[in-house]
């Protein structure tokens, strides 16, 4: 159990650190999708299979492949590949990795003084999710349902294409 | 089974937080900005089912149901945006829409 | 029923007051009538309420002799609680009746010697401020208020002053004396610091009694030369006598009421209020008599050789005051007091007559212009007569003669004999130059073309005047028992008749050589007066012995040049820069507003690691 958390762990920031360098946005969007794969193994060794099942089928499954529809929607260009090697020089990286640095190392900091016990001794299941979800967090559930609905409303009519463009 | 300890789980959502940060701060492709966010709400997302399987509740899976809608309401939302911004300026840089200066 | 006479008290004030209000804001469009009538009207109400208020006064006086009128409390500031209160003793009546009175016949003539300018109703506001602020500083009971009533007569003297606003160097004039007495009453009111500081209290009469008992001489001594300053200022006495003669450009009913009966007495009043003071800091008391010495003989000089009739007056006014001083100072109290109150009659009627003069001769006022009016215009001659004896102090017959007289035998039996030889050659020095203006006036050949005045606004002041400045004035006897300590007369009878006769003797003297002088048609020993060693010392006293020219070079030049020096003000570059940096500081953050979407990231980024590190570490 723990050797699947460390290797889906090593494969996710390995993803992640090409999703932020690659020059190629499908390339990029891939291995995104490979980073949320990884991140939904880490879930099943935690003991979390509904959170799990969720991130591949919604996240990597939906989410991913609207991005990637899109991007094919715009018909990018060899030109595009061009100009991103411009815009990822080396020098562009320096200022905004110390500032990460030092959050990172805030963060490591705060986490690492402090006796936390250990996570994923039990797990938990889909049907408890459920009930939970319908008892005390049903309005919640409606919540999201209704910010489906405007964001749905929103991205129908902001990719409308109108006749005056 | 044995546990996984809390505090590498939680450092390697932070790890992941701060290189989707790091995205938003170097990359000038609007398109590679929003990958950058979803790394970040996903890296979110991963803390609260730890936090939540440490507790052996529930919630903490909840709220990581949340997060996905938010995500998909925002990448849906983002994604029109970027077909708007493209169609207007041509380009994809992120430094062209900066009328609001000032 | 005759103690609520006094009540009355403070409608002397209010009359003026309202006379001021309603002038002012009429902003000049009532018709000359109207403005004379509230001009004149409110001085007469006020007169005929401090005549009843005498009469009560003296008829059946008050217990103690003092009666006290509070009217409200002016600030409260812990244990400081100054009162807006009048007070009423012997000393207090007398200033009353002299301000209303001689004011009221100024008022009066001024009504007709002002007819026909522009700003007649303006005239007459400030004139009625003056009064009140006057009788504000003469009624009030406690230091603060007196104080306020001397800022008050301060203002009206400028405003009158530079009345006739169209010639500069009237401005300037009016400047000079404001900044001049100016500079005296910061002095005082630092020894209304010192006094409060030392005593505790502002009243006038707990500071007079608590000064015995004070153990800090020394302090007192210091408050007592600090209000020395202020009433040197205010009474244009050495050293800050220069703005006197320059104020004569204020037309002659103003130099009559200001400059000549009240508010240059204000010093004498002040220190005769805080007699205790002085009494307890006797070198400040023998200073205070030195000024009024050498003043006196500054100021006679000065007046030999004047040709301007107001400025003859002027300097007149100031060695008079300088016999105050010296009677101040050699202890004689109420001999200041009456010296002061006949000296207001004999120099308003000087200064009125002068007046009807100027006017008579189409506003000319060099006196070697004029010549031979005694026949155009025989009722001022009488008054100049008359006045002028008052002046000189002729024996017997004039009011002057009786106040002179006292101071300088009180003099003589203090034994301060430096101040009697200056007193008695002070009353040479007066006759020969009083009379000098009145020989080259009246007598002699006619200059000019010369048309007397008319009406009863013109005659009655004059003639009212002249009876009191006659013996007639002598005869009141101001009622300052137990105000002001009264002197022993030690010796009286044959010394005093001894000392009466020289003085009467030296009066005469000086009319005689004035009239050798300047009475025949060729003048005797011109040939003298036009060598070089006379006509420097016609220089030397024209100017006022050089101390107009002794100022400008000691203080104003080198306050013009530090003028000059910041004349970019630095202290406004010190305030600029507190908008240069609010600029700064905008240019600055705007400019990290531009629109970028990463910049904003990176400013939300370091936002919050610095608050992380607050958290963590602080």
């Amino acid at each position: 159990m723990q050797m699947a958390f460390y290797v889906s762990a090593l494969v996710a920031l390995f993803a992640t650190m090409r999703v932020i360098s690659t020059r190629n946005p499908i390339h990029g969007l891939l291995y995104l999708v490979i980073s949320l794969l990884a991140v939904a193994m880490i879930f099943f060794a935690v003991g979390a299979p509904f959170a799990g099942a969720l991130e591949i089928i919604v996240y990597a499954g939906a989410i991913m492949v609207l991005f990637v529809f899109a991007v094919m929607m715009l018909n990018l260009c060899e030109k595009v590949i061009q100009q991103e090697r411009a815009w990822t020089a080396l020098s562009v990286w320096v200022g905004p990795s110390v500032l990460a640095a030092a959050l990172l190392s805030q963060l490591a900091y705060s986490l690492v003084t402090g006796e936390l016990p250990a996570a994923g001794l039990h797990g938990v299941g889909a049907k408890q999710v459920g009930i939970a979800l319908y008892g005390p967090y049903l309005l919640c559930v409606e919540l999201a349902s209704l910010l489906l609905l405007a964001a749905l409303v929103a991205a129908y009519h902001l990719g409308r294409l109108d006749e005056k463009e | 089974m044995n546990g996984i300890p809390l505090e590498h789980g939680l450092l390697l959502a932070a790890v992941l937080f701060v290189l989707g940060l790091t995205g938003v701060l170097v990359r000038r492709n609007i398109l590679f900005v929003l990958m950058s966010i979803e790394i970040m709400m996903n890296a979110a997302g991963l803390a609260f089912v730890l936090a939540g399987s440490r507790w052996g509740q529930p919630d903490g899976q909840i709220m990581f149901i949340l997060i996905l809608t938010l995500a998909a309401a925002e990448a849906s939302i983002g994604l029109a945006i970027v077909l708007r911004l493209f169609r207007r300026f041509h380009s994809l840089d992120i430094d062209a829409a900066s009328e609001m200066r000032g | 029923m005759i103690d609520s006479n006094l009540h009355l008290l403070f409608l002397t004030f209010v009359f003026p007051l309202l006379g001021f209000l309603l002038l002012s804001f009429s902003r000049g469009l009532l018709p000359e009538r109207f403005a004379a009538l509230i001009g004149v009207g409110s001085m007469a109400l006020s007169a005929l309420v401090a005549a009843v208020i005498s009469y009560t006064f003296l008829t059946a006086p008050p217990e103690g002799g003092v009666f006290t009128q509070v009217l409200w409390t002016w600030i409260q500031v812990g244990d400081f609680a100054p009162r807006f209160a009048l007070r009423l003793d012997g000393l207090s009546l007398t200033m009353l009746c002299v301000v209303t009175g001689v004011g009221f016949l100024i008022h009066l003539f001024a009504s007709w010697y002002m007819r026909g300018e522009e700003g007649y109703s303006r005239f007459f506001a400030y004139m009625n401020l003056f009064v009140a602020s006057m009788l504000f500083l003469v009624l009030g009971d406690n230091l603060l208020f007196l104080y306020f009533g001397w800022e008050g007569v301060g203002l009206c003297s400028y405003l009158l002053i530079g009345f006739y606003y169209q010639h500069v160097a009237n401005g300037h004039a009016a400047m000079k004396a404001f900044i001049i007495t100016r500079i005296g009453d910061v002095f005082m009111a630092i020894g209304l610091f010192v006094l409060f500081r030392e005593l505790g209290t502002l009243d006038i009469q707990d500071i007079l009694q608590a000064v015995p008992a004070h153990a800090d001489k020394d302090a007192l001594a210091l408050a007592a030369m600090l209000l020395l300053g202020g009433a040197v200022g205010k009474s244009a006495q050495l050293p800050l006598q220069t703005w006197l003669a320059d104020a004569m450009a204020g037309p002659t009913p103003v130099s009559a009421l200001i400059h000549a009966a009240t508010m240059v007495t204000a010093g004498v009043y002040l220190i005769a209020r805080t007699h205790t003071l002085f009494i307890f800091s006797p070198e400040v008391l023998q200073l205070v008599g030195m000024i009024g010495a050498v003043t006196l003989l500054l100021a006679g000089f000065s007046a030999l050789v004047q040709t301007d009739i107001k400025r003859i007056l002027a300097y007149s006014t100031m060695s008079q005051i300088g016999y105050m001083f010296l009677a101040l100072g050699a202890g004689a109290w109420q001999a200041a007091i009456f010296h002061l109150m006949t000296h207001a009659f004999f120099k308003a009627l000087l200064f009125l007559s002068a007046g009807a003069v100027i006017v008579a001769c189409h506003h000319e006022q060099d006196i070697l212009k004029m010549g031979g009016l005694r026949k155009k215009l025989p009722l001022v001659y009488l008054c100049f007569l008359v006045g002028g004896s008052a002046l000189a102090a002729l024996p017997f017959v004039t009011a002057g003669f009786y106040s002179k007289d006292e101071i300088l035998w009180l003099a003589y039996a203090n034994g301060k004999m430096a101040f009697l030889y200056a007193g008695l050659f002070g009353a040479l020095l007066t006759s020969i130059y009083t009379f000098r203006l009145i020989f080259l006036v009246f007598h002699g050949e006619e200059k000019t073309d010369a048309h007397a005045g008319h009406g009863i606004a013109h005659v009655l002041p004059l003639v009212v005047l002249l009876l009191l400045s006659t013996v007639l004035g002598g005869l009141i006897h101001p009622p300052l028992a137990g105000v002001l300590p009264a002197v022993v007369d030690t010796g009286a009878g044959a010394q005093k008749h001894v000392l009466e006769m020289i003085s009467g003797a030296i009066a005469i003297a000086g009319i005689l050589v004035a009239a050798w002088l300047f009475l025949p048609a060729r003048k005797p020993l011109q040939g003298f007066f036009n060598t070089r060693f006379a006509h420097g010392f016609r220089c030397l006293w024209k100017y006022a012995w050089g101390f107009d020219m002794l100022y400008d070079r000691v203080f104003v030049k080198p306050y013009m040049w530090l003028v000059r020096l910041n004349r970019n003000d630095v202290i406004d570059l010190l305030i600029e820069s507190i908008p240069l940096v609010m600029r700064g500081g905008h240019d600055v953050l705007s400019a990290t507003e531009n629109g970028r979407l990463r910049w904003y990231a990176v400013a939300v980024t370091s936002g919050a690691a610095a608050v992380l590190f607050v958290v963590l570490w602080l």
